[in-house]
């Protein structure tokens, strides 16, 4: 195993004809630490984590799961990770509780810890109640948290979550928040995916912020903030015409702005505001977000 | 790609991939059973009353037999197909594109080959049970039991892995679930007919027998004619290898296609 990386990719390429969804793309992931791959849709997220399944395989580069080289490796490799995938593909017809039978076979559990595997998944996602309840009867939140416990029946040594909370109530968002925690509180290493920068920012010990399948910039999201936003930003509100003359002055003032929809942030003010009226407010992740990744919607 | 090749070498068709993957269709089937054997049962035995009496009315002996009987024998290869190539067509591309079940699996420590070959295999034992049904209706109707019964279930799981690989291969390569109607209208249904089931081939022109002959569905069908009737030889051999090679060709090729559709 390459020092303590659970994850280890150095110039991965993947094309899909011609467009390239990954283009050379180094990530490290230490063993115990979560890290989180933030960007926009179409950023090459989740092609990322079929490469690490070798559910897609890289044109070029080099990939390491859990110190097993990919892909000629990664059904062992495999054996050792949880996915959690964006889209639910739980057996909606069985019940929770033979939904984590049935991965306690593929995850090759023997026979004799079986039964103690699925109950602790169980209690994890805290489906107990729920054990002999079909999928399809499930609120949205519980079928997030099978899928999760579905990925924690084995006691993966890595998770690979990919956009966990897409499309969830805030609440139910919170709750999975918790779950998410928890794993992390006890050691088990994590990469998860989203667009969410909130989750980035309160579960990631380091982010990966991605565009167009490069990583842009990566480390914790305090450091990732102070350096690219400094410590405070400035909002100017006012019609789009003033809008636009705030964002020229400002450049040529030097600074950097974004736009916040209703209004201008002027980023780094840190001391006084140079003149510029608005409200105050601490930089975060997103300001940085939005910086890297630039402003327009493809 | 070199790579690719060279991760298939390692651990392949391993025995607790196929398991987990089996056990799943199993567990599953738990939820479905009642329905996937109503049709099962009573589609064949409709066949048997349509044509065994509506036609048994008009003519009483073919190719020696009692009509009913000769039909209650022909539509075991029915019950195989329908309970083997259907099924691994949809429940395939269902569990690709809808359910995204093989996501999942492929997840987990399972490659497309040993995904491809369990579902095979449980979709053709339950080829070799519902196969039999036929037969046993027939039995209400006046066939005969005989020992040679027992190989039939064989028959048709060996008929039956044939055909779940040539569905599943179809469902690879189909884009949308609409393409499977060019396969039952254009292959299946003539393979269909063309099998003896009904009539004796030696009624059709000589092209036909021949193109008839390479008909797995009908060598499935003189198999079970074989067993049933206790007129086993050595032909029936050749009739088996030729559906073991069969089903090995369409192995092979379920796999590529899966593993284009699977893995990017």
């Amino acid at each position: 195993m390459s020092g303590e990386l659970a994850i280890r990719l150095r110039g991965a390429i993947k094309r899909y004809g011609p467009i390239t969804a990954v283009a050379g793309l180094d990530l490290d992931v230490p063993v115990g630490t979560c890290v989180g791959l933030l960007g926009p849709n179409g950023a090459g997220k989740s092609t990322t984590m079929r490469l690490l399944t070798a559910q897609a395989i890289a044109d070029e580069g080099e990939i390491e799961v859990l110190g097993h080289r990919l892909p000629q490796d990664s059904k062992v490799a495999r054996a050792e990770c949880g996915v959690v995938p964006q889209l639910d593909n739980l057996d909606v017809t069985l019940t929770v509780e033979q939904n984590l039978l049935v991965f306690a076979h593929l995850y090759r559990i023997p026979r004799h810890e079986r039964r103690e595997a699925i109950e602790r998944a169980l209690e994890i996602a805290n489906l107990g109640h729920r054990r002999d309840t079909k999928v399809d009867k499930l609120s949205g939140g519980m079928r997030r948290r099978l899928l999760i416990a579905r990925a924690l029946v084995h006691r993966p040594r890595l998770i690979l979550l990919d956009e966990p909370t897409v499309g969830l109530d805030p609440q139910v968002r919170q709750e999975l928040w918790a779950l998410i925690d928890a794993l992390r509180a006890e050691g088990t290493t994590i990469l998860m995916s989203t667009h969410y920068i909130e989750e980035a920012q309160r579960l990631a010990d380091t982010v990966l912020i991605m565009s167009h399948g490069l990583g842009v910039a990566a480390g914790p999201p305090a450091e990732l903030v102070l350096e690219h936003a400094g410590r405070q930003v400035l909002e100017v509100f006012g019609t789009p015409a003033r809008l636009a003359e705030v964002q020229e002055e400002a450049a040529a003032e030097g600074l950097r702005t974004r736009r916040t929809g209703t209004s201008i942030s002027i980023l780094g003010v840190d001391g006084d505001g140079r003149g510029f009226e608005g409200e105050r407010r601490p930089a975060n992740l997103e300001d940085v977000f939005v910086l890297l990744t630039g402003e327009e919607i493809e | 790609m070199a790579t690719r090749a060279e991760s298939q070498r390692i651990g392949r068709l391993e025995r607790s991939a196929l398991t987990g993957v089996l056990v799943r269709e199993v567990v599953n089937f738990t939820s479905y059973w009642r329905s996937t054997t109503f049709s099962s049962t009573v589609e064949p035995t409709i066949y048997l009353l349509a044509f065994g009496f509506g036609f048994g009315s008009l003519v009483s002996t073919v190719a020696g037999y009692p009509y009913v009987e000769f039909v209650g024998t022909g539509t075991v290869a029915t019950a195989v197909l329908f309970s083997s190539a259907f099924p691994a067509m949809f429940g395939t591309f269902i569990k690709y594109k809808f359910q995204r079940t093989y996501d999942a699996i492929l997840a987990a420590p399972v490659d497309t080959e040993e995904l491809v070959t369990a579902e095979t295999l449980w979709v053709a034992t339950r080829a070799g049970v519902y196969g039999c049904v036929p037969m046993i209706v027939a039995m209400f109707f006046g066939l005969n039991p005989s020992w040679g019964m027992f190989a039939v279930p064989f028959i048709g799981f060996l008929a039956g892995l044939g055909w779940a690989c040539f569905g599943i291969m179809i469902a690879g390569f189909a884009s949308s679930i609409e393409n499977f109607n060019y396969i039952i209208s254009a292959v299946l249904t003539p393979l269909f007919l063309v099998a003896g089931t009904f009539f004796p081939l030696s009624a059709l022109p000589e092209w036909a027998q021949v193109l008839g002959a390479f008909n797995p569905l009908h060598q499935c069908v003189q198999l079970v004619r074989d067993f049933v009737f206790m007129n086993v030889d050595w032909d029936d051999l050749l009739r088996a290898g030729y559906l073991l090679l069969f089903a090995l060709i369409m192995w092979r090729i379920a796999i590529y296609a899966m593993e284009r559709k699977l893995i990017d």
